[in-house]
């Protein structure tokens, strides 16, 4: 390699690793439960993620009801609603999307795919997956005490979150900050892990430059999410303080049923400011392992090298910089100094250039493409479609004079399901029926996982295109009734109805999904190592599943990118990254 | 915000340099010769517990950072009325820099490996976060015996927040200075026992820095307004 610095093969770490260094597991309870086992850990934050995840669909099927059917349900009322629509949005986003994708595919994929033998710091990435369960169980806790869990909808603003008059005032609240707090905290950790063993752990010949897309995008978004979290940290810890202590750093004088209360002097602006300074790059927290999963998919079934690697890291690299000044545009309708309106959709504009050559590049991947209609692939192919959609409206609503109108209307809901819930859960499905093999060394079943995507795939498009329409008339989100308004046609009313009995279609193909996953765990076709002919290197360990230390007696050593597929001259149409020869383009021999 | 975009602004300069550095520029898809050179990863000589380090403290940095951006947006609101900071502050904060000076001694005689030195410089630094801490307890009790308590006013919560995070931090370093006096009776100086001294170390001194932040802006911010107002002059 070109540039390398005289001595950089002083850095290179030994070919075999003693024994001693590496953590063995002594019982059943340190091998399954209090595993220090990255492969275990991603296993454990991946189930732990679906189970809430299945909370959050119950509650999504519980709206739709009675957004669908509004007083047919006498169980549900506008307290419970806005329940649901809290605990749905905030499982999604936080313990479902960002847990899944770093916790979950970065602890399993990221030791494998760079050729390390574990994380660096295994304790502390166990102490990551019990604190995340934790936060979790608070969680989960705050659906039983008085008063039920917080509604004061995703975003947690204050006032209103910690007023009373919002479900979930007495306790709710309490939990659902203290939860976000201990999430973080696991998170940090994991974290940690993530980034030094992506930094300082990886094969011999593994450049920067010769890593997948799915390690730049995992720890891309670690690097952000390290760095995006101490903002919501930073206001749950304040808004826990004006909650408990009686402390006004969110909260204004205010009156409340003719008295005064004892607040006075803080600024609920502050707290949509920090709120926000995390929830933006949340987004790409989650879109980018989602775009370097995707990267890898494409690549992998239709057998030709990613178009343009290059642009495509330092896409992930600009998209991940760019996204931490772009926070404002979700608070358009707070009102803001016209300036600083002008800045903030400039900024969410430009963003829409790196994104853009990522898209790009994944079509021009599939272009003359030996494409093989997989289930990863079509996820993949899914998701291209259902992110350029999402997208697409996103550009309407980074526009300040676009954005004010539509911003209490359905269009957002139609919106940041299309690009932030529905792309990435795409992905999620793609790449464990793409993994699975390896996890567990038996394929998914192919019917079941047809079904499951066709039903989820139309499904979603006719749950929330739908919803873009129901925008534009002006329907309003986080109303939990329509009641009458002269405004909406009796169509809309339909169109409810029909959305919302997809949406419970689609919830129970997930439930055919989890059999699968159960199912093919014992009936599976048997895999081998590498069922895909993937280039990766965690297709080419000596076990599989993969065994503890990951690579048996020595790590591998790497001679080329990720993505040598379709090598002209070369014997089978991949070249694994382990393998040494022959050099691209000379017709000879591979050994 | 300002502060904080300052700070992402300063890490992004950071990174992007560094992922220059480290042939963000190569194209991969030509490089395969096997008879060439192997490419290691490129020459990091650090141990993975200082980068490990250097992360979290990248973390705790951005966690102040937005908490400083916070007292800047409350502190330009109208209704601020400022708190008589403690001269207490003063002391606490001589103590702090003391502290950081004996962690260094300490580093400098494990790399002599002299042990009665190490000894000396863990234990003075470790008393001296301590007496830190009793003193900031005492602060918060002259503040609040004086009639300010954590509701009466956000400038006085944003001073006791701030604290208390900052102290809480220093705890957290007590715990992990504990637990490498503890590896003190062994008697040598071993490559272990040197890396727990330098990480605490480094640790002292991000804190010294911080606190020195901190300090600046609760107890000096109201004389430097006017310098915080023309900066954000033309945004109003």
């Amino acid at each position: 390699m070109s540039g390398m610095a005289p001595g950089a093969d002083q850095a290179i770490p030994p070919a075999e690793t003693a024994e001693v260094e590496l953590y063995h597991p002594h019982s059943w309870l340190t091998k399954y439960v209090f595993s220090q086992d990255a492969k275990v850990i991603g296993i454990q934050y991946s189930l732990t993620a679906i189970a809430i995840g299945m909370v959050a669909l119950v509650l999504s099927w519980l709206m739709r009801l009675q957004l669908g059917f509004p007083g047919t349900f006498s169980f549900i009322d506008a307290n419970t609603y806005y329940q649901f629509i809290t605990m749905h949005g905030m499982i999604m986003v936080v313990y479902l999307l960002t847990a899944l994708f770093l916790g979950g595919f970065g602890n399993y994929l990221i030791p494998l795919m760079v050729g390390a033998r574990d994380m660096v710091f295994p304790y502390v990435n166990m102490l990551s997956y019990w604190i995340y369960l934790l936060a979790v169980l608070v969680l989960v806790a705050s659906f039983f005490v008085p008063g039920g869990p917080t509604g004061a909808g995703w975003t947690l603003y204050p006032p209103q979150a910690i007023l009373s008059g919002t479900p979930g005032q007495e306790w709710g609240i309490i939990l659902m900050l203290l939860s976000l707090a201990l999430f973080i905290i696991g998170f940090t950790m994991g974290g940690l892990n993530y980034a030094v063993t992506v930094l300082q752990a990886r094969a011999r010949g593994m450049t920067l430059m010769r890593m997948p897309l799915t390690v730049w995008g995992i720890f891309t978004a670690t690097v952000m999410a390290l760095l995006a979290f101490p903002a919501l940290f930073v206001g749950a810890v304040m808004m826990l303080f004006d909650r408990l202590l009686g402390t006004s750093f969110f909260m204004p004088t205010l009156v409340e049923m003719g008295q005064q209360l004892r607040y006075g002097g803080g600024s609920p602006i502050l707290f949509q400011h920090l709120f926000w300074f995390f929830g933006h790059p949340e987004v790409y927290i989650v879109a980018l392992p989602a775009f370097g999963i995707v990267s890898d998919l494409i690549s992998t079934h239709a057998r030709r090298n990613i178009f343009g690697y290059r642009m495509m890291v330092w896409a992930i690299v600009i998209i991940g910089a760019l996204s931490f000044v772009v926070w404002a545009h979700h608070m358009y309708v707070s009102g803001m100094h016209p300036y600083f309106g002008f800045f903030f959709a400039t900024t969410t504009l430009i963003i829409a250039i790196p994104t853009a050559i990522k898209v790009y590049n994944w079509v021009l991947t599939l272009w003359r493409g030996n494409i093989h209609l997989t289930l990863p692939m079509l996820f993949a192919l899914a998701f291209i479609v259902t992110f350029v959609n999402g997208g697409l409206t996103g550009l309407f609503l980074g526009n300040v004079v676009v954005d004010v109108p539509l911003s209490d209307t359905m269009f957002v809901v139609a919106h940041f399901h299309m690009v932030m819930g529905v792309a990435p859960i795409l992905v999620i499905f793609g790449g464990i029926y793409h993994w699975y093999p390896k996890i567990t060394g038996r394929m998914m079943n192919e019917a079941m996982g047809q079904f499951h995507f066709w039903v989820t795939f139309l499904g979603a498009y006719a749950i929330f295109f739908p919803m873009h329409y129901l925008g534009l008339l002006g329907i309003p989100r986080r109303y939990h009734e329509l009641g009458e308004m002269s405004f909406v046609p009796a169509s809309a009313h339909d169109l409810n109805a029909f959305i919302s009995i997809v949406a419970l279609v689609v919830g129970f193909a997930q439930l055919v999904f989890l059999f699968n996953l159960a199912w093919s765990l014992r009936h599976g076709r048997l895999a081998g190592g590498n069922p895909w002919n993937a280039t990766t290197l965690e297709w080419q360990t000596p076990e599989t599943p993969p065994g503890h230390g990951n690579w048996g007696k020595e790590l591998p050593v790497v001679y080329r990118w990720a993505y040598d597929y379709s090598v002209p001259g070369a014997e089978q149409d991949y070249l694994p990254q382990n393998h040494p020869g022959p050099a691209r383009g000379t017709a000879g021999t591979a050994a | 915000m300002i502060v904080t975009l300052l700070f992402m602004l300063v890490l992004a300069a950071v990174a992007g340099w560094w992922l220059l550095k480290h042939g963000l520029g190569s194209r991969p898809w030509l490089e395969t010769d096997p008879a060439g050179p192997l490419p290691g990863p490129e020459p990091s000589l650090l141990p993975e517990a200082k980068l490990g380090l250097g992360v979290f403290l990248t973390v705790a940095a951005a966690l102040l950072a937005m908490l400083v951006s916070s007292y800047l947006m409350r502190m330009d609101m109208e209704d601020w009325r400022p708190l008589p900071w403690p001269r207490l502050l003063w002391f606490n904060t001589g103590v702090l820099v003391l502290s950081s000076v004996a962690l260094h001694g300490a580093v400098a005689a494990a790399r002599r490996e002299e042990m009665a030195g190490l000894r000396r410089g863990l234990l003075a630094g470790g008393a001296g976060a301590a007496v830190f801490l009793v003193g900031q307890l005492l602060a918060w009790r002259q503040l609040s015996a004086a009639g300010y308590r954590l509701s009466t006013n956000p400038a006085d919560a944003f001073f006791y927040l701030v604290t208390a995070v900052h102290g809480l931090h220093v705890l957290g370093g007590l715990v992990a200075l504990g637990r490498t006096v503890a590896r003190l009776p062994d008697g040598r100086v071993t490559q272990r026992l040197r890396l727990s001294v330098e990480l605490c170390a480094t640790y002292w001194h991000f804190l010294l820095l911080a606190w020195l932040v901190l300090f600046a802006l609760l107890a000096f911010s109201p004389s430097f307004l006017w310098l915080y107002e023309i900066c954000t002059a033309p945004l109003r």
